[in-house]
């Protein structure tokens, strides 16, 4: 029976420096490094596709698969980029994993180009995270000089540099070909695919592109076998994952637990939702994600149970949202998050997304009338698999949804003529000043 | 007045470029050198890049404008970014914004007027998430996490930051200022990285309920260890502590992969 929660990638956070080498190495670190060697590159990526791993990034791609469509006939060099451009609404848990723990990423890294064959890889941080960055340059730094980075690593034969990359505000760098843009020092904007990134990414080479969470995730594979990881998890939705509560919850913060964990046992982890409110909504995987309520606390949060309930797993971002929140106002801000970020390269999104900015916000004000419900589902018809990449997309989740689920809250600003909530009551003050 | 770059600053713009396997890939922490030299990115800057990565300064101007961390007016010593993203906003960030920006009596993205006294100036921005949502309402300063913020204590940060106090990140260094983050940012340490804690109390939230009710992820399969019947040394680091008993058993398992496939077969 495995654990409620399972500490992995989390399980040395509360370790005296346990961003240095020393800290890391003390916990076992870099050998799953001198095991990996031990195995044929081969060998490697077959551990990472049994285990069932899929790509902690948001989308659930199989880690190991993505690998194996590395053509390595290819004659041109091999690239692996770590994605750590986190920024979805909600989403915070790579952020505190490099702060603390920046050497299971850089392990991660090794023992993944090892298997890809890339003697270069790239980590790209977004630049707002300024001791993140502190924090993963060390680690590398500390690698080389230990002989994990560099040439000939542990004797192996095998040659990795590897460059921490600051990104510059942009969130549309999450999407992979976007990040690829911004690291070949290009305004960040999605590239048509085919060709994927395995066969023309980084400079037109075979590029796998993997999320923090996800390559973190591969030295304990390798470590502990492909069946320890596939043990943990559901049918489908294998291994371990970082949940991140927040909002209004008694003890937000980061949850490691398999896959397959409910809301509902979560939420009784952290305390519950803020006393004296009730949960009204929730993302599931940030912003992009429908928006769930109370009556899916028992869904499963895996890849397929999530799926089932009409949103998506995304990152395990749970923002949690209680009966003092104004939906309309949640959603206009994600909204206008959206218009702010879209990167302008396609119509549907770049138009769209103002247009849906300027119907919620008449609607938020109490203006407009009824049918503006329907403009904006037909607003979001026009975008949703029309734009170019998935942040059309995820604009139109947290539209859609809320109207799903709480249309009469909509129609309410206009019977009402505004918003009906006090922004006050929903703050994390709110319940102090009450009783000052 | 903005003093034009210098050799060394040259020097390093050159040694961003040579980082990378083509040349450009450099721009983005080139233009964060140059923020750091100058300020801004200035339209010097511009040329200069432009002209050592071979590409013309309108394409560098197309990336320059693109990021928002690129400033093409002057921002304060401290850049003060308050989250308004929903859940920030909700928790309390909308309020925060709305009296930073009545007490610096600025609008989004603009700087306070540095007062007779003050040692350095403050500009204000209301910025995007910033990955810290365990943390809201967030403040980031020079892009330091000021995790769990309210109007009032935002408003006695920044006036110890006017007044130059120090003011320490609640998951980090004491703050620097715009101009020496921009140039970490670039890829030059400033030998801070052992400030602060590991993780901030929301980060191990999860972790001490898991320590307090003995949860741990399962054993690590030994190398030979057959299903289900761990052998008597996997039994025994059952009881010892879980990390280094993985790195313990790490050391003699060259066959690994096949046990693990194995007891894949066996489920």
């Amino acid at each position: 029976m495995t654990s409620t929660l399972t500490p992995v990638l989390t399980d040395m956070w509360d370790v005296d420096r346990s961003w240095t080498l020393a800290a890391y190495e003390a916990k076992g670190g870099y050998q799953a490094l001198d095991k990996a060697f031990g195995m044929s590159q081969d060998d490697v990526i077959t551990a990472v596709k049994d285990s069932g791993l899929r790509g902690r990034g948001g989308a659930g791609f199989p880690t190991g698969m993505k690998w194996s469509f590395i053509p390595q006939d290819n004659p041109k060099p091999k690239y692996l980029v770590v994605n750590a451009d986190e920024s979805e609404p909600g989403t915070c848990k790579d952020i505190p994993l490099m702060m603390a723990n920046p050497h299971v990423l850089v392990e991660g890294v090794i023992v993944s180009s090892y298997a890809i064959r890339a003697n270069k890889a790239f980590i790209y941080i977004r630049g707002e995270v300024l001791h993140v960055i502190r924090r993963v340059q060390a680690a590398v730094q500390e690698a080389y000089a230990a002989g994990h980075l560099g040439k000939n690593i542990h004797g192996s034969g095998f040659d990795l540099d590897v460059v921490v990359h600051a990104g510059a505000g942009a969130y549309i760098c999450g999407e992979e070909t976007a990040l690829l843009e911004g690291l070949e020092g290009r305004r960040g904007q999605p590239r048509l695919r085919p060709p994927f990134p395995a066969v023309a990414g980084l400079y037109a080479s075979p590029t796998v592109i993997n999320n923090v969470e996800s390559i973190a995730s591969v030295p304990s594979i390798v470590a502990n076998g492909a069946a320890w990881f596939a043990s943990m998890g559901t049918e489908k939705s294998k291994g371990y994952g970082i949940f991140s509560l927040s909002g209004h919850v008694q003890k937000p913060g980061q949850y490691e637990a398999p896959l397959g964990i409910t809301l509902r046992q979560l939420l009784e982890l952290a305390g519950g939702v803020r006393a004296g409110h009730d949960l009204k909504f929730w993302t599931p995987g940030g912003s992009s994600t429908p928006l769930l309520t109370a009556e899916h606390l028992d869904v499963p949060l895996d890849f397929e149970g999530v799926g089932a309930a009409g949103s998506m797993l995304g990152t395990r971002a749970l923002q949690i949202f209680d009966d003092s929140v104004c939906v309309v106002r949640a959603v206009l801000r994600w909204t206008e998050f959206y218009k702010h970020e879209s990167c302008g390269k396609c119509t549907p999104c770049r138009e769209g997304t103002w247009w849906l900015v300027q119907t919620l916000a008449r609607l938020e004000k109490g203006q407009g009338n009824e049918a503006d419900l329907d403009l904006l589902l037909d607003q979001c018809d026009n975008i949703l698999g029309r734009s170019f990449c998935a942040l059309g997309d995820g604009a139109t989740s947290p539209i859609s949804s809320s109207i799903q689920y709480f249309r009469d809250e909509y129609l309410a600003h206009l019977t009402q003529g505004g918003c009906p909530f006090d922004p006050e009551r929903s703050t994390a003050w709110a319940g102090q000043e009450v009783t000052a | 007045m903005i003093t034009p770059l210098d050799d060394k600053t040259l020097g390093e713009l050159r040694e961003i470029a040579a980082r990378y396997p083509e040349k450009r890939s450099g721009l983005l922490p080139m233009l964060h050198l140059a923020q750091s030299a100058q300020g801004k990115v200035t339209p010097e800057a511009i040329e200069v890049c432009a002209e050592i990565l071979d590409i013309s300064p309108a394409e560098v101007n197309g990336v320059a404008t693109f990021y928002t961390m690129y400033k093409r007016h002057g921002v304060g010593d401290f850049h003060v970014g308050v989250c308004t993203n929903t859940l920030c906003a909700v928790m309390g960030g909308d309020a925060i914004f709305a009296r930073l920006k009545d007490h610096l009596d600025v609008g989004n993205d603009e700087v306070a007027e540095k007062r007779q006294g003050d040692q350095y100036s403050v500009s204000l921005e209301h910025i995007e998430c910033n990955a810290a949502c365990d943390y809201a309402p967030v403040v980031m300063v020079n892009w330091e996490f000021m995790d769990n913020q309210t109007p009032e204590g935002a408003v006695q940060m920044v006036e110890s930051l006017r007044a130059g106090h120090d003011v320490r990140s609640t998951r980090g260094p004491r703050l620097c200022t715009w101009r020496e983050a921009e140039r970490v940012l670039a890829g030059f340490p400033d030998g801070l990285v052992d400030e602060g804690p590991a993780a901030g109390p929301a980060s191990l939230a999860g972790l001490e309920i898991a320590r307090e009710q003995g949860w741990t992820a399962p054993e690590g399969a030994p190398a030979a260890a057959a299903v289900g019947s761990a052998d008597s040394k996997q039994g025994a680091v059952a009881e010892a502590d879980t990390s280094r008993a993985e790195a313990e058993t790490v050391d003699e398992t060259s066959g690994a992969d096949e046990a693990g496939a194995e007891k894949k077969e066996a489920k």
